[in-house]
């Protein structure tokens, strides 16, 4: 049994907006989900599977579902992993659609951590129940730093500077100019990424993603009907999740889930790393996407360093062009949530609906890979692979 | 230009039910880990079962209080900045999560050998954390 083939994606939405102080985030959600089903060319009444994750009002699909008003709902998954959730999702509609549990399926995502002053140097409580607190929280675990104590040893272990990592950003820079909607369309150079403040040793402000309010949503749907409509195919062929953790106390912080999730996948489609044209890379911080590349098997552990180096992520310039809407690191972030916005910046390549500047040409064979909760002490992994058809 | 930063206020460990003892021993001065009868292994954050075996024969035992810096980070923005966050693996095995104090933070570096120390949260709770020891 596999995914492959089994659902293709129809529709993709993103929302325009990057500060939204006067919209409700079940408002967000619902004009993403028009968004989405209205550029599948369908309506409403057809979809009859939901899928969101915890920034849906209430954390659960029963808020949003009543407030779009989907009465046909056969199929319903609100699997939370944080940012890598809709690429979970992805997977999950899928598995759905080839069970014959569902023929539309909505996947949505929607935030204002903008306006309401969300930061990455403060703890994020995510319970009050969670075991692993009494432990942590006196330490003052925040996204940054623990993505920087993943920085810090990998620069131990294999020599990465912080040279090399700013060259992460200044290819997301080099896509974002081109996006008229990016927060930041500024090209940046390595020298920039330096002068900027250190947030947390060894990673500086533009290391990071920005922090921005609205969403995204998607439509995937069973081939049949993917095939009814006139538009470019994005056929699902491969996808695996995973989490990967402390591990009890046996820690490596040199490598993130997607060691796991990227060979699963490509075996799944049938297809190397070599044949990828486009990648979707998720970027809460330069690290993140330097730990996944090594992860996925774009170079060799250790080897991210100069992978990313000299334009190698600039689409048009280097061999793997990533991120072309100016992904986390310059576009936007919602929710503080990339998967959505890492699966329709895919689809835009594989539909040949990017910005003419950072169209990859011809692109048939795109990855889409995500990180939600922190590499520094525990996170969900998930990965796709689209083929155009 | 040093870095310290004695000052920080520590956020109270929100405990759980099984929580008290660990840091019962840390008011007396003891980092203690939970280890496993059946497979002989000690782990961390401090479970009812073993995360290795699943066996529930497990117990406290004191440690040494001494390990090596994993990784650490030094936050130099955000609430209580500056402080150390670090990753300690402790002679008996377990990589912890801690803060490194008591030191200029711009000399911490990994492989450092650090001991435990007790530092006190807001509501006076002992909380462990580490400290380089003198070459």
């Amino acid at each position: 049994m596999t995914i492959k083939g089994k659902a293709y994606i129809i529709g993709a939405y993103e929302h325009p907006l990057r500060k939204a102080p006067d919209h409700s985030v079940a408002q967000l959600h619902a004009e993403v989900a028009k968004g989405a089903i209205e550029d599948a060319g369908l309506s409403r009444t057809d979809i009859d599977g939901f899928f969101c994750a915890a920034d849906a009002p209430g954390a659960n699909a029963w808020s949003l579902a009543s407030h779009l008003n989907l009465e046909k709902l056969r199929h319903i998954d609100s699997t939370d992993m944080g940012g890598c959730s809709y690429l979970m999702h992805v997977a999950h509609a899928a598995q759905a659609i080839a069970a014959g549990k569902c023929n539309v399926a909505l996947i949505t995502l929607a935030g204002r951590p903008n306006s309401e002053g969300s930061s990455g140097t403060t703890v994020r409580v995510r319970g009050t129940n969670l075991p692993e607190s009494p432990y942590e929280f006196p330490y003052s675990p925040v996204n940054l730093n623990l993505y920087a104590m993943s920085a810090k040893r990998h620069m131990h272990e294999f020599g990465t500077t912080s040279e090399q990592l700013a060259w992460i950003k200044v290819a997301a820079s080099h896509h974002a100019q081109h996006n008229p909607h990016a927060m930041l369309r500024d090209l940046v150079t390595v020298e920039d990424v330096l002068a900027s403040p250190v947030i947390s040793d060894p990673l500086h402000r533009l290391d990071s993603c920005v922090v921005s309010d609205g969403g995204g949503a998607i439509i995937v749907a069973r081939p049949e009907i993917a095939k009814s409509l006139n538009r470019p195919r994005v056929k699902l062929i491969g996808a695996s999740e995973t989490t990967k953790h402390q591990s009890g106390g046996k820690i490596d912080l040199t490598y993130t889930g997607a060691a796991w999730t990227g060979p699963r996948a490509f075996e799944e489609a049938g297809v190397t790393p070599a044949d990828i044209q486009y990648a979707s890379i998720y970027d809460s911080f330069t690290i993140t996407v330097l730990l996944q590349l090594e992860d996925l098997g774009f170079c060799k552990k250790g080897e991210g360093g100069r992978f990313v180096m000299d334009g190698n992520l600039i689409s048009g310039l280097g061999k793997l062009p990533f991120n072309t809407d100016g992904g986390g690191l310059c576009n936007n972030h919602p929710a503080n949530r990339g998967g959505m916005t890492k699966i329709i910046e895919a689809v835009r390549q594989l539909r040949g609906e990017a910005h003419p500047k950072v169209q990859v040409p011809n692109c048939r064979l795109a990855l889409a890979t995500g990180i939600g909760g922190a590499i520094g002490h525990r996170h969900g992994a998930a990965t796709v692979i689209l083929e155009r058809d | 230009m040093p870095t310290f930063n004695e000052d920080r206020k520590i956020v109270d460990p929100p405990l759980n039910p099984g929580d008290g003892a660990f840091f019962d021993a840390a008011a007396q001065g003891r980092l203690v880990l939970k280890t496993c009868r059946a497979c002989g292994q000690a782990h961390h954050y401090p479970r009812t079962m073993c995360p290795f075996c699943w066996s529930t024969d497990v117990h406290w035992e004191d440690a040494k209080g001494q390990g090596e810096i994993y990784t650490f980070s030094v936050a130099r923005r955000g609430p209580g900045a500056p402080y150390c966050i670090a990753y300690v693996t402790l002679d008996e095995g377990p990589t912890v999560m801690t803060n490194i104090v008591g030191t200029d933070l711009d000399t911490v570096r990994i492989g450092q050998r650090v001991q435990v120390v007790f530092r006190h949260s807001e509501n006076g709770t002992a909380v462990p954390m580490f400290t380089p020891i003198a070459p």
